[in-house]
């Protein structure tokens, strides 16, 4: 396949990391924003292969790992509604709620359906006038354009019976949040290739000059994860803190001003709570008011009385943050698993405990492990 | 979630007022909203995430890149050790 093949080459993803070897002569952190990375890093196993000291850390990049606990049981409340059929991204199924998750809803009789695509659900709608249909709108940046799309389309084409259950998260207020903490301690960042192809790399250009990190966009293939890692790599060599581009066919300075358009359109920044890290101010998007009707919070303010409390066995929020790795965890492959998983760290298709748990990493490892081996 | 895979437009036409199109990857065809790309052809890659096509492959750049990298490797098999990483 043109686009993929090319980009899996084991030759050229030896070459550069031949090349990481040779300039990397101090440790150095580096954390990979998105989930899709982490799990294309654990796959492929490229963080086994870099050069002694040079460590990739896991981000908050999952959308379905950060949606906070108090939207899930939201979720799972409307779709155990009889009046209403909840369309969801497939990920978001599985992960717990306080007390079930929404795969048990279905179970037990609710109309939940899995769409490939948020338009999907204005079909759902048009199909079923005397069901009220809620999407569960979730997503950092790549996907903002499309929920956006299915709200602007659902009031242009009169679509009444339609609501959206929005948890939209952004990303360079997160890499503030990270580079505030006094925990979290990364040197460089992978930006994630996918946003950046929405909404362009010049928002991080002050990030990276305010804080001093090299933040490098990178792709999601191993031959682009490790040329992403090579340029982080020599610019913390070289003592520069710059933005650069290791995903140029899909990602322009700039973005997609179109799908940008539509997201500011539709949407507006808010302050937002990351399931397990806390209120980030201004780190997601929420309807605009001129979109108001199609809010479910809106549509069903019963949802307000449902405020659940995290468990505490839980600590995905630290994974998140890249301060443990998920098999630093006491919980990871014991009480945790992904069929009785504690956190949606475990669940999700890009969750850095799945990643682990799915690709065998499971030793119980120190997190200072590596720091440790250098001193 | 933020999985993007690429593929081919295969076909370009209008639904609900919305650019849309069929984009091929490597042979499985799904439809895709292409009303963020307002210039892509016929012939053209994109990268389709959940129904929504949110790039036009820079074909050029992509060569550009990958030519680098490949006189990287030429260099490489100077160096004997690199067979056995």
């Amino acid at each position: 396949m043109k686009y993929l093949d090319e980009y899996r080459d084991g030759k050229l993803t030896r070459r550069l990391l031949k090349e990481i070897a040779e300039t990397v002569t101090q440790p150095w952190k580096l954390m990979e924003v998105c989930g899709g990375q982490t799990h294309s890093i654990i796959k492929s196993g490229l963080d086994q292969l870099l050069p002694p000291g040079l460590e990739l850390v896991h981000g908050p990049g999952c959308p379905v790992c950060v949606t906070p606990l108090e939207l899930i049981d939201k979720a799972i409340a409307l779709a155990s509604n009889p009046n209403v059929i909840f369309t969801s991204f497939g990920d978001m199924l599985r992960v717990p709620g306080s007390s079930q998750d929404l795969f048990s809803v279905k179970a037990a009789g609710g109309d939940v359906r899995i769409v490939y695509s948020p338009l999907d659900s204005l079909k759902v709608a048009l199909q079923n006038p005397d069901k009220t249909v809620v999407f569960f709108g979730i997503g950092f940046e790549t996907t903002a354009p499309a929920n956006a799309m299915a709200v602007v389309q659902a009031k242009k084409q009169h679509i009444e019976n339609f609501a959206m259950l929005v948890s939209h998260v952004t990303v360079p207020p997160a890499i503030v949040a990270l580079m505030e903490s006094p925990d979290v301690q990364v040197n460089g960042f992978l930006a994630a290739g996918h946003v950046c192809t929405v909404m362009g790399y010049w928002e991080y250009e002050p990030l990276a000059e305010k804080y001093n990190v090299p933040i490098v966009v990178t792709g999601f293939e191993p031959v682009d994860l490790a040329r992403g890692i090579l340029m982080c790599a020599k610019q913390l060599e070289q003592g520069r803190a710059q933005v650069e581009n290791a995903y140029a066919r899909s990602v322009q300075s700039a973005g997609n001003l179109p799908a940008q358009k539509i997201i500011n359109q539709a949407f507006e920044a808010c302050d937002r709570p990351w399931r397990g890290i806390g209120v980030i101010p201004q780190s997601g998007y929420r309807l605009r008011p001129d979109y108001a009707q199609y809010d479910a919070e809106l549509q069903f303010p019963e949802l307000q009385q449902i405020s659940p409390e995290e468990s505490e066995l839980c600590i995905s929020g630290q994974v998140l943050q890249g301060i443990i790795k998920p098999n630093g965890c006491p919980a990871f492959g014991k009480q945790c698993t992904p069929l009785t998983p504690l956190g949606a760290t475990m669940v999700s298709s890009e969750g850095a405990c799945a990643a682990y748990f799915r690709y065998g990493r499971h030793e119980q490892v120190s997190q200072h492990l590596a720091v440790q081996a250098l001193d | 979630m933020c999985l993007g895979v690429p593929g081919k437009v295969i076909q370009i036409y209008e639904a609900d007022g919305m650019k849309m199109g069929k984009v091929d990857f490597g042979g499985v065809v799904k439809e895709a909203c292409l009303e963020y790309l307002p210039d892509i052809q016929v012939g053209s890659y994109t990268i389709v995430h959940v129904g929504f096509g949110i790039s036009e492959l820079d074909e050029q750049e992509a060569q550009q890149t990958l030519e680098m990298l490949r006189e990287l490797d030429m260099l490489a098999d100077e160096i004997p050790e690199l067979a056995d990483l």
